[in-house]
């Protein structure tokens, strides 16, 4: 399962940015502080939201926070982000949404207006996937404690029934499959935040991945053995928790990978890898080799999922790494990411 | 995209490949350098390297600006940025390198205002918009970067910005070509030459390498399909048994250079006598500083710098890595003390530092033959 084989130290003397980055560091301290603190049954998979029993389905429950600047960014806004962030990780965890909760730091100063905005942002991410954000909670911090507006989000959902997601149950043979085009949204925020001044037209990919996982698990439900959003670290981290988790070796073809032409030139002109770079609207699977042209069908078919592909697959091999091939046979090391992604000039 | 995806044609890639592995002599071992570190990153990226007959070793050279940055360089820059009063910007590239009191990002996160910037001019521009600050831009890179530090500098003084600053650690890649080229325990079979720099400074002052070592040197771009070519030329010309700078990547390289782009360095600055190069020591005549014109602009003129020389932790062994003496695994701090989450040496930072590079594959060795 997704405790390490090994008992994670944490050995940094203070939490750094590369600790919230979503990559090695952040497993570091997730798997080095909080989890011998906390180790339960329900914690110790670390995956998107626990699920529990209870009678009559089985629950599952997940919280995140969102902390971006800038508020508002092309494609989307912080507010929507907090609903469709968690929306998601219910949603590869193969659960419908039930309900959200809303936890809201607001800094003294803040406009009224940017608020409002900003809830209604919300309503309208939560509206749009029938979900009412049931309770909420709200305090205000001192002018230059907080980056304006920091909101935290917890959701409950109802597991399908005909899911069962286990890393364990990840065999040689099985099929990746990622549900769209990446680097969208990690790009759009990195060009917003103006520090870099390339201009190209990206959006964010924010939004709810409900309906795309309904439809797979509608039609080849317990074929799938594992999901996962690619959010922060993108697609590669997402990829090597899995081959660490299910011990298992994934090879993926580099000329299968979907990245829309503005990101892919953002990416070459900053030097970065499209798929360390983050979503908040895309998922990658692993589907039984025999249902994952079906599944593929059936992504396809659904509005949004036009651009799903198969990326790869689970093959044998003596290492828990993720290995890209290029069309002329070369490979190379898919690490994950290490700290926030750079951009590399020199 | 399309003019690159020309050059990740898997049929003219199959064929370069085969064409070197015609020309490469089973008696022989070839050991051919890449200077730059974005061949580096492209070697690895698309994995040439374990296509190649293993008789034709590539060797990772010293082109990684932030790699060769001593580490006494990066104490100075941080110190300054320590002020409160400054604004401290440099590229993405030097945010992870560790001074020995630890990185730029590291600064930032204990309260240092550090700024990644795109362009020098991005720098600039702070500084107009923060008149009450002193802005640092910390500049480092081959003869690559180092015109838009100039043209930067002409920039600050056009329009007066007093409270504009440029730390300067440019360096120039043919002084180090030839201090490898000097150093005893080094044999080189060939050059991959330099891509970006060569945009600038063209493909003669490459001459000396033929003409005083016998060596040939192609010089090349960065796709796939480049740096083939260019070892297909390189290897040309050992079978051949001649020795000539070709310029494989005359799409872009022109062969006297960018005028303009060298009018302007020659105007902004002069050469040090010499700077000191991590791991391989002090280099004669191998970096530039500001001219006495823009010594307002020049924070080793007008800012606290105490130019301090900080050892290298001695296990670390980047200098023989850098030099190609050895293979980073190689290092005795390789994979143990130093990895990419807490590197000692910036090989282990940059994705162009050989070090790094080699780190992603640790324990990989075969990958090639699970396919
Ligand atoms: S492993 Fe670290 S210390 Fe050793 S040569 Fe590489 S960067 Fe330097």
């Amino acid at each position: 399962m997704a405790t390490a084989q090994r008992p994670v130290q944490f050995h940094s003397k203070q939490i750094s940015m590369a600790h919230g980055a979503g990559g090695e560091a952040s497993r570091q301290l997730v798997e080095g502080v909080f989890l011998p603190a906390f180790a339960n049954s329900l914690l110790n998979p670390l995956a998107d939201a626990a699920t529990f029993l209870i009678p009559g389905g089985r629950l599952a429950i997940t919280s995140d926070s969102y902390v971006v600047h800038p508020l508002r960014f092309p494609g989307g806004s912080i507010g929507e982000l907090a609903v469709n962030g968690t929306v998601n990780d219910l949603a590869v965890s193969g659960a419908k949404p039930l309900a959200l909760t809303a936890a809201f730091i607001l800094e003294a100063g803040l406009p009224a207006d940017v608020l409002r905005e900003e809830v209604r942002a919300m309503a309208t991410a939560a509206e749009r996937v029938g979900l009412p954000i049931a309770t909420g909670d709200t305090k205000v911090v001192e002018h230059g404690r907080a980056d304006g507006l920091y909101i935290s989000t917890t959701g409950l959902g109802l597991v399908d029934p005909r899911v069962d997601l286990r890393p364990d149950r990840v065999e040689i043979g099985d099929c990746v499959l990622l549900s769209g085009p990446i680097g969208n949204h990690g790009m759009a925020i990195m060009l917003a935040r103006a520090e870099l001044d390339v201009e190209a037209d990206i959006l964010s990919d924010t939004r709810p991945l409900t309906h795309l996982v309904a439809a797979i698990v509608e039609h080849v439900g317990g074929e799938i053995k594992w999901m996962r959003d690619a959010t922060r670290g993108g697609v590669a981290t997402v990829l090597n928790e899995l081959a660490r988790d299910a011990q298992r070796m994934i090879s993926i073809e580099e000329e299968a990978v979907p990245v829309d032409s503005a990101v892919r030139g953002a990416c070459e002109l900053l030097g970065l890898d499209p798929l360390q770079v983050a979503n908040e609207g895309q998922f990658v699977a692993v589907v039984s080799a025999g249902m994952a042209s079906r599944a593929l069908e059936v992504l396809r078919g659904v509005p949004g999922g036009e651009q799903a592909c198969i990326l790869g697959e689970i093959i044998a091999g003596p290492y828990s790494r993720v290995v890209a091939r290029s069309a002329y046979g070369g490979t190379r090391v898919v690490d994950m990411l290490i700290g926030d992604p750079l951009p590399r000039i020199c | 995209m399309k003019y690159v995806d020309e050059f990740r044609d898997p049929t003219m890639i199959a064929r370069a490949f085969e064409e070197i592995r015609t020309l490469a002599d089973p008696a022989r071992h070839y050991r051919i350098m890449e200077v730059c570190g974005g061949h580096t990153h492209a070697i690895f990226r698309f994995g040439l390297k374990d296509l190649l007959p293993p008789n034709v070793e590539l060797i990772h050279g010293p082109g990684c600006p932030v790699c060769v940055l001593p580490m006494g360089r990066i104490d100075d820059g941080l110190e300054l940025a320590g002020d409160p009063h400054v604004i401290f910007t440099a590229f993405g590239d030097m945010m992870r390198v560790p001074g020995s009191q630890g990185s730029p990002l590291e600064s930032k996160a204990r309260g240092a205002d550090v700024r990644i910037v795109y362009s020098p001019l991005d720098a600039l521009k702070i500084a107009e918009a923060n008149p009450d600050r002193q802005v640092v831009f910390f500049a480092i890179g081959f003869e690559t970067t180092a015109p838009s530090t100039a043209l930067t500098l002409l920039k600050a003084r056009a329009n007066r910005v007093r409270n504009f600053a440029v730390f300067c650690n440019h360096v120039t890649i043919i002084p180090a070509i030839r201090a490898i080229l000097d150093s005893p325990d080094m044999r080189l079979d060939g050059f991959i030459g330099p891509g970006h720099v060569s945009t600038v400074i063209g493909c003669r002052p490459y001459e000396f390498i033929v003409r005083d070592y016998g060596c040939p040197i192609a010089v090349s771009g960065f796709e796939p399909l480049d740096i083939l070519q260019s070892l297909v030329m390189v290897l040309r010309q050992l079978r051949d048994g001649i020795a000539k700078v070709e310029n494989q990547y005359a799409r872009v390289v022109p062969w006297e250079g960018n005028l303009a782009a060298l009018r302007v360095l020659a105007e902004v600055f002069e050469v040090r006598a010499h700077f000191e190069w991590r791991g391989m020591g002090f280099i004669s005549h191998s970096a530039l500083r500001l001219r006495g014109e823009f010594a307002e602009w020049d924070a080793e003129r007008t800012l606290p710098i105490r130019g301090v020389c900080v050892a290298d932790p001695k296990a670390a062994q980047c200098g023989e890595v850098l030099k190609g003496v050895l293979k980073p695994h190689q290092c005795k701090l390789f994979g143990k003390e130093c990895t990419p989450e807490q590197p000692i040496g910036a090989l282990m930072v940059s994705p162009e530092g050989a070090c790094a590079a080699h780190f992603k594959y640790r324990g990989a060795p075969q990958l090639v033959t699970l396919g």
